[in-house]
């Protein structure tokens, strides 16, 4: 190496092999299903506070305190999503082991489609909230549906999923989260 | 002038009319659609452009808030629309954004923590490069040049 010319080639290699790697990297990560999904910056800290109005009793708001105590999974969906409707045999089946609340989050959608929607597929939901013109959306992150939140019983955002959940998200991801906050599936 | 044909004035008339009712009808749609954002005055009008071509839309990842037409895109158009008219700066807006959504809406990320190699990667790349040819340079300026017994000028 005391030959400036084997280190000037050694550079050379060392840079070329860095950029091959970042290429094949890419390409690795690029086969992703989820490689659009945003790393949500909510993990780890408090779920927003709103008040949502509930999809089957007109009038009633539910606030978010009121969920508090009990860990539940917040479940974004439309009629109008088509990976919802893919994914909702899944959720119906996290649903019915009862081990957590699962909460729907209607969003942008229309109360009769909506109503639809839950009649013609089943409705697996604890409760539904409304946000139709997106606002509280925001506060949440949410960018498209179907995404799904794991909030715990101090109302802190533990886990975040973009896309429909399958056997392989709730094995891989979904049940580490729910087993570090004491909740076996 | 025959009858079958109509005088200028009405034919001007008739499409005056229909201008009209075209015109009304492009409103109404308007006004029924994605209820359009409507500035006070020019300067807001610009702060709030170059506001948003510099956010990313979150859905569709390559185009700015301000191209896009998805819906997220709508609904955070108005939303950066209506801090701005509660009175935020633009780094605060940015901040509300980014706590919402996380750095990848910003198309000009801060410089910091994981972002450094961004900012200063292609320097760093540059600088190796010219180093690299600085030395190549250097070790050949040592060699004295072949001497070419047989060159003709």
């Amino acid at each position: 190496m005391a030959n400036p010319r084997h280190l000037t080639a050694a550079v050379i290699a060392a840079v070329f092999l860095g950029l091959v790697g970042l290429l094949l990297y890419g390409v690795l990560v690029s086969d992703r299903a989820d490689r659009d999904a945003l790393p949500s910056p909510l993990i780890g800290r408090p779920a927003p506070e709103f008040s949502l109005p509930v999809l089957h009793e007109p009038g009633r708001l539910v606030d978010s305190q009121e969920l508090h105590g009990q860990p539940y999974l917040l479940n974004v969906w439309g009629s109008w999503c088509p990976g919802c409707r893919v994914e909702h045999p899944v959720i119906t089946r996290i649903a019915e082991t009862r081990r957590i609340r699962v909460i729907g989050y209607n969003w942008k959608d229309e109360h009769a489609d909506a109503m639809r929607w839950l009649e013609q597929f089943g409705n697996p939901y604890w409760l539904v909230l409304v946000d139709y013109d997106g606002r509280k959306a925001i506060d949440w992150g949410i960018y498209g549906a179907p995404e799904t939140f794991l909030v715990d019983g101090e109302g802190i955002v533990r886990w975040k999923h973009v896309g429909p959940i399958d056997d392989q998200v709730i094995e891989s991801s979904l049940k580490p989260a729910l087993d570090a906050i004491g909740v076996p599936l | 002038m025959s009858a079958r044909r109509p005088t200028p004035w009405l034919l001007r008339g008739l499409l005056a009319a229909l201008l009209l009712a075209l015109s009304g009808g492009a409103l109404a749609q308007a006004v029924r659609d994605a209820t359009p954002l409507e500035f006070r005055d020019e300067a807001e009008a610009r702060r709030f452009n170059a506001l948003v071509a510099e956010l990313r839309c979150v859905m569709c990842q390559n185009q700015s808030l301000a191209d896009s037409n998805t819906q997220i895109a709508h609904d955070l158009r108005r939303e950066v629309f209506d801090l701005m008219r509660e009175g935020r700066s633009d780094a605060e807006i940015r901040d509300y954004l980014v706590a919402r959504y996380g750095e990848f809406v910003l198309y000009r990320p801060r410089f910091g923590g994981h972002t450094w190699i961004l900012w200063l990667g292609p320097g760093l790349l540059l600088l190796a490069g010219a180093l690299v040819v600085v030395r190549i340079v250097r070790s050949r300026s040592r060699q004295p040049l072949p001497v070419e017994e047989d060159q003709e000028w």
